[in-house]
């Protein structure tokens, strides 16, 4: 019944993938989450998108800086529900006292990792997408028409949610639920410092250093290049990009030492607060 | 320590901040065994169990599963292993089946469907397959993490109050089908229990812990002896008040 000679540096897609089934399982059996995953981003973008329009029609800079907001907002809610999906997938497992089980099963840490990443990018597709079509039908912004540089800006702000919800995954295996909030709140600290509504340059000066050195900064710049310029900066994307490598070995990194650290206080079979 | 022990326990220490909670322990387990490993609340059986099972690692000391050392060399054997617990629980919001299928996966069991089918049939859950977990009675879940925890037929299994909430007779026959499985399969238990009657007919060997220490450690018979006690919840309680050691004095 075994397979047997594996070794701690196999990586398994099969065992990737009886995670993701098993994360399938649970969103298909249960309404009220697969509703919360369109919700927010819809009441965001709705709340937004009207805001824009009254200011579209009462200002010639933001009139002709069309769908600003919008984007920020869509793009804002691809880095929060990106690290929520993948955060609330972790949970999952806490919350349903199963995380031993993992722990304990053949499961690699990686595998768990691309499992929990996978799933963020199936979430949020499921909540995200309905919201583009939406802002389409109601405000007339077509985030599909920024092309290739959606993608760009899709990839960086994924890779920093992950590099986030990996990150605080880890305190919560080590730290047990009373670290539960940081998975909600960690990324309004973001919110402010990359600029999401507004030009770095809006900052204090001795402020701007760091928001630079946070990779959805360079995403939100950037789009505002695109949608207010029309100009396409790829050096911000590479910048954003290198960051983003930064911060993913950063995550990953610290959530071993974590795994570790919980090893050492025994914590992996106490999950409670 | 023979090289061959599916559980080898060596000097383990484990200190949390600066209370020990197991000092000094070292057991060997032979192959196809089944082991008691008896004590009260934080004497340190969850610890030594979660120790073994490479969730917790020892301050010091040294502890091998079938030939692996935990939790370092973990990978190469905790396909073979498996465990049920009390202190976790499969997914409630997934079926019985889903539950089996993601496990099943995640120890890469070969003909996973056969295998579900066939614990369904001895463990009495074909009706359940298909329910999901969490509205199954408490017997019942606990049947099911016990499929789980028999999904890859491991050959170390550790089992920590496996038949607690299951009623007299459920709990006999639960206990019917472990004997038989390890019978059949030859695989070693390490059973962690409070109930002395099933510690005395699954056990053929007990390990007594108290704070940490190995207070004794034989067979059920020879205790029973050692102590003059008719049941092994007398020796529990002689152990665990501390009138053992006078009782062997007085002797």
């Amino acid at each position: 019944m075994n397979t047997h000679g594996q070794t701690a540096l196999t990586f398994s897609p099969r065992r990737v993938s009886a995670m993701m089934l098993r994360y399938w399982y649970l969103l298909r059996s249960s309404w009220p989450r697969l509703l919360d995953l369109v919700y927010w981003p819809t009441v965001q973008m709705v709340t937004w998108g009207f805001l824009q329009y009254y200011i579209a029609t009462n200002a010639g800079f933001f009139a002709r800086a069309g769908g600003t907001f919008i984007g920020a907002v869509l793009l804002w809610d691809i880095l929060f529900r990106g690290q929520l999906g993948f955060s609330i997938s972790f949970l999952e497992e806490m919350w349903s006292r199963n995380i031993g089980n993992l722990m304990m099963s053949p499961l690699r840490p990686l595998e768990f990792i691309m499992a929990l990443m996978v799933m963020s990018v199936v979430r949020l597709s499921i909540g995200a997408v309905p919201v583009t079509f939406l802002a389409i039908a109601f405000f007339g912004f077509n985030l599909y028409g920024l092309g290739l540089a959606l993608v760009a800006f899709f990839c960086n702000l994924m890779l920093t949610s992950w590099a986030i919800g990996i990150f605080v995954s880890g305190l919560i295996l080590r730290n047990g639920m009373g670290a539960e909030n940081f998975a909600w709140s960690i990324m309004f600290v973001f919110m402010p410092l990359t600029c999401v509504y507004y030009p770095v340059t809006t900052l204090p000066v001795w402020l701007q250093p760091v928001a630079w050195m946070l990779p959805p900064t360079y995403v939100f710049e950037g789009m505002r290049a695109l949608l207010i310029h029309k100009v396409f900066r790829p050096d911000l994307m590479v910048d954003a990009l290198a960051l983003n490598a930064l911060f993913l070995a950063f995550g990953v990194l610290a959530f071993l030492k974590l795994l570790q650290s919980a090893r050492r206080h025994g914590t992996l079979m106490q999950t409670g607060e | 320590m023979p090289a061959s022990a599916p559980i080898a326990i060596e000097r383990v220490v484990k200190i949390y901040k600066t209370i020990p909670a197991v000092d000094g322990i070292s057991f060997t387990l032979a192959p196809g065994s089944i082991t008691g490993l008896l004590g009260g609340n934080g004497a340190g059986k969850t610890t030594t169990i979660a120790m073994i099972m490479g969730l917790t690692t020892p301050t010091s000391g040294r502890v091998t599963v079938l030939g692996a050392e935990m939790p370092r060399q973990r990978y190469r054997v905790l396909h073979r292993m498996n465990f049920e617990s009390p202190y976790v629980e499969v997914p409630m919001r997934l079926t019985v089946r889903q539950n089996l299928t993601v496990f099943g996966k995640l120890y890469g069991v070969e003909d996973l469907r056969g295998r579900i089918a066939q614990l369904g049939e001895q463990l009495d859950l074909t009706e359940l397959l298909d329910r999901p977990t969490g509205r199954l009675s408490a017997g019942q879940k606990t049947r099911v993490s016990l499929a789980k925890s028999l999904i890859n037929s491991p050959d170390v299994l550790l089992l920590d109050e496996p038949t607690a909430s299951l009623d007299p007779d459920t709990a006999d026959w639960v206990r019917a089908h472990l004997e038989r499985y390890c019978r059949d399969r030859h695989s070693t238990v390490l059973l962690a229990s409070h109930n002395m009657t099933e510690v005395e007919r699954l056990c053929d060997r007990v390990i007594i812990m108290k704070r940490g220490h190995i207070e004794d450690d034989d067979t059920p018979a020879k205790l029973l002896a050692r102590y003059g006690r008719r049941t092994l919840e007398e020796v529990f309680l002689d152990v665990a008040r501390g009138s053992g050691e006078l009782r062997e004095a007085a002797q």
